[in-house]
Order: C-alpha cells, then sequence, then structure tokens
C-alpha cells in the first residue's frame, strides 16, 4: 500500500471511531488503537503515540459544547489533575519498559470495561454527605438544571483522588483518554453529577494526555506521517458524533458498538496471549 | 473591569483551547498535505517498531527539522502545537486563580504545570 492510500484509509478508520467514540461517549481514542493494529498490523506503540495526540485534540476541540454549557467544575477538574498527570507520567514510564504483548492484554481488558460501561444508561444523580476535603479544597458547585442552578456537595475525595491516579496511570500506558474510569471515579464515588462528572472528565483528558505525550515523543512513538490521519480523522469524527443528538437509534448503536468493542477487545487478549 | 470568576475563567480557557487545536491541525494538514505530495507513492511500514528519527523526538530538533522541505517536521510542529494547547490551559488558569486571590488553587495549578513540563522536556 502506497501513502496515497494508506492515509484516507487511516483517516476514514480514525473518523468513524472518533465518530462512535463521541456517539457512545467511550471517546475515540480506545477505538483506534484496537482498529489500526488489527485491522492495519500497524505496531503498538505508534498506535497508542497516534491515538494519544489524537485524544489531547479531542479533548480540547470539544470545549466549545462546554462553554455554552457551564457545566463543567474547574477546580475539581484542576484538583484531580494532580492525580491524573502523575499517574500519566508513571503510565508512560511502564509502557516504555512493558513488553507489547503485555501491553495488548492490558489494553484488551480495559477495552472490555468500556464496552461493558457504554451499555449502561446514565445513572441518576445521588448526592452523599459532604467530605470536609471537599469544603477545604472548594470543589462544591452548581450547574444549570430545569429549574435554575442546582448544588452539589462532593464526597468520598481521597477515594476518588486515588482513582484517578490509575486513570492517569492507564492513559499513559495505552495512550486513551480513560473517560470511563474518570466519569466512574467522579459520578459513582464523589457523587459528582453524571453531567458536570463527564464534562470535567473531558476537560480533565486532554491535560492528563499531554502529561504523558513528551514521554512517548522522545521515545519515538509519534511517527507524524501515522497521527496526522488519526489526529485529524478522530477529531473530525468526534466533532460531528458531539452535534449528533441522542435519541432511541443511539440506543440501538450503542449496543451494535458495545459489541464490537467487545469482539476486539477479545481478539485482542487473545492476540496478546499467543505472543508471550 | 469585569471581575474574575470561575465561569468567565472556563469561558477564557475554552476558547485558548479551542484557538490551540484549530491552530494545530492547520498546521499538521499543510504538512500533511507536502509530504503527500512529495511521498505519495513511497510505501509506509508501521509492522515493525523503530522509533521515529531522533530530529523528531525533542521539541528543539523539531523546531529546526520543520521547513518546506521537511514536511514530517511540519507535521510534528503541528502535534508539539497541539500537545501544548493543554499545557497553556492550565498555564492561564494559574494567571485566573492569581486574579481571584485563590492561594490554594495558585499552588494546585504550579504543581500541575510542573508535573506538566517535567513531561514534555524533563530527562527521560
Amino acid at each position: 500500500m502506497t501513502n496515497l492510500e494508506f492515509t484516507p484509509l487511516v483517516f476514514a478508520i480514525s473518523a468513524v471511531a472518533g465518530l462512535l467514540g463521541a456517539l457512545t461517549g467511550l471517546g475515540g481514542g480506545v477505538v483506534v488503537t484496537p482498529a489500526l493494529t488489527l485491522l492495519l498490523g500497524v505496531d503498538i506503540r505508534y498506535a497508542i503515540g497516534a491515538s494519544l495526540v489524537s485524544v489531547i485534540a479531542t479533548s480540547s476541540g470539544a470545549a466549545a459544547a462546554y462553554v455554552r454549557e457551564g457545566y463543567s467544575n474547574i477546580r475539581i477538574g484542576m484538583f484531580l489533575e494532580i492525580a491524573t498527570t502523575i499517574g500519566a507520567v508513571v503510565g508512560a514510564y511502564l509502557a516504555t519498559r512493558t513488553p507489547t504483548a503485555i501491553l495488548g492484554i492490558i489494553f484488551g481488558v480495559v477495552l472490555l470495561h468500556s464496552a461493558w460501561m457504554s451499555t449502561r444508561g446514565r445513572p441518576r444523580d445521588t448526592s452523599g454527605k459532604e467530605d470536609p476535603l471537599a469544603r477545604r479544597f472548594k470543589l462544591n458547585g452548581s450547574y444549570p438544571g430545569e429549574h435554575g442552578k442546582k448544588s452539589y456537595q462532593v464526597t468520598h475525595v481521597q477515594a476518588g483522588f486515588s482513582l484517578m491516579f490509575g486513570a492517569g496511570t492507564l492513559s499513559g500506558l495505552l495512550g486513551i483518554g480513560s473517560g470511563a474510569l474518570k466519569v466512574i471515579a467522579m459520578d459513582q464515588i464523589m457523587r459528582i453529577p453524571f453531567k458536570v462528572s463527564t464534562t470535567t472528565s473531558n476537560f480533565m483528558i486532554g491535560v492528563t494526555a499531554a502529561a504523558s505525550a513528551g514521554i512517548y515523543l522522545s521515545r519515538g512513538y509519534i511517527e507524524p506521517v501515522l497521527a496526522m490521519p488519526v489526529m485529524l480523522g478522530v477529531l473530525a469524527g468526534s466533532l460531528i458524533g458531539a452535534r449528533q443528538l441522542v435519541g432511541a437509534r443511539v440506543r440501538v448503536l450503542r449496543w451494535i458498538f458495545a459489541l464490537a468493542v467487545g469482539a476486539m477487545a477479545i481478539e485482542m487478549i487473545v492476540n496478546g496471549a499467543r505472543q508471550i | 473591569m469585569e471581575s474574575w470568576n470561575d465561569e468567565r475563567l472556563e469561558k477564557v480557557v475554552s476558547m485558548l483551547l479551542i484557538s490551540g487545536v484549530s491552530l494545530a491541525a492547520v498546521v499538521v494538514l499543510l504538512g500533511g498535505v507536502c509530504f503527500l505530495w512529495q511521498h505519495g507513492n513511497d510505501h509506509p511500514d508501521y509492522h515493525v517498531f523503530h522509533g521515529v528519527e531522533q530530529q523528531y523526538r525533542s521539541i528543539r530538533g523539531v523546531l529546526e527539522a520543520a521547513r518546506p522541505s521537511d514536511c514530517r517536521g511540519v507535521i510534528q510542529l503541528g502535534l508539539i502545537l497541539l500537545i501544548c494547547t493543554p499545557i497553556a490551559r492550565v498555564a492561564f488558569s494559574m494567571l485566573g486563580f492569581l486574579l481571584e486571590r485563590d492561594r490554594t488553587y495558585v499552588v494546585l495549578t504550579v504543581i500541575v504545570l510542573a508535573i506538566l513540563v517535567y513531561g514534555l522536556v524533563g530527562p527521560h
């Protein structure tokens, strides 16, 4: 295959990944890497390098929507980014020392978990007891609800912070946004309202990915010619996906997508296991 | 002058992100078109990992490499602009928290910024 054939193909695959990633809330990065490795036989290190770059692009590009909505909480984001960026640096170092077969298996397991998460609907917002740390770090906030501003309190700050370190490590290890894990930490553990959790998570993803990108760059993982169509494709796909309204058809799509991602996950695990 | 608050800070920061990602995308696209123009019929090989050439692995190297005769360098320059965008966002947030006189968050933001700078230019 020549570059003139390969580049548009990678762009198309990445655009589909970005579109589905935005529609399901999984993020495009988690789909691009298995697609590149399984369909095109790209080495996983080049794939995660390109994917990490696309993750920064979608996170930053999605900011436009959040300006209008006013859901994200910049303090929660900044506070938790301490955990995710340290995790990301650790993860990026681990990535350079982990055999690719093991990387593939870990990727498959994370992908399975993401697929499972994407089939579940939006959980109901419940508030917990306020954590003194939440007041100390001014994490409590409010968001625009149906009848004016709704305020919320944040709980289990330490547990959420620890899980964020894990999310950052996976992000740096696998070149993904780790959006699913970030939302679990905020929504289910810290009891931050779902909308606030998802938008704040999206803000954080770019900063987390930027922390490991420099390490990827210096190790030669970021191949410009491969990263170019991946970044532009995922960005284009996710911008289109973000504009689509959530409806009944998205629900069906979600299931089909989850099954496809689940199948890719199993293939990655099997492939990895064979190479050991 | 309008006083600083979190909402205003988030808006400015979001605009910064959108500008950064747009600029990066344009540079990457230009480099990509230029590369395909020159090397469209070459055969790419990413099956085996070699790691990219040394000049594309550091900011200084890329700044020296990026010119019309080195289109891969131009793409890489765009990608580095992209990586710098969230870092600029954090730096700007620090400024915002300074204007809000929120000492706790100035300190937290400086920590995040230090980790990011280490990740970008630290001794790896």
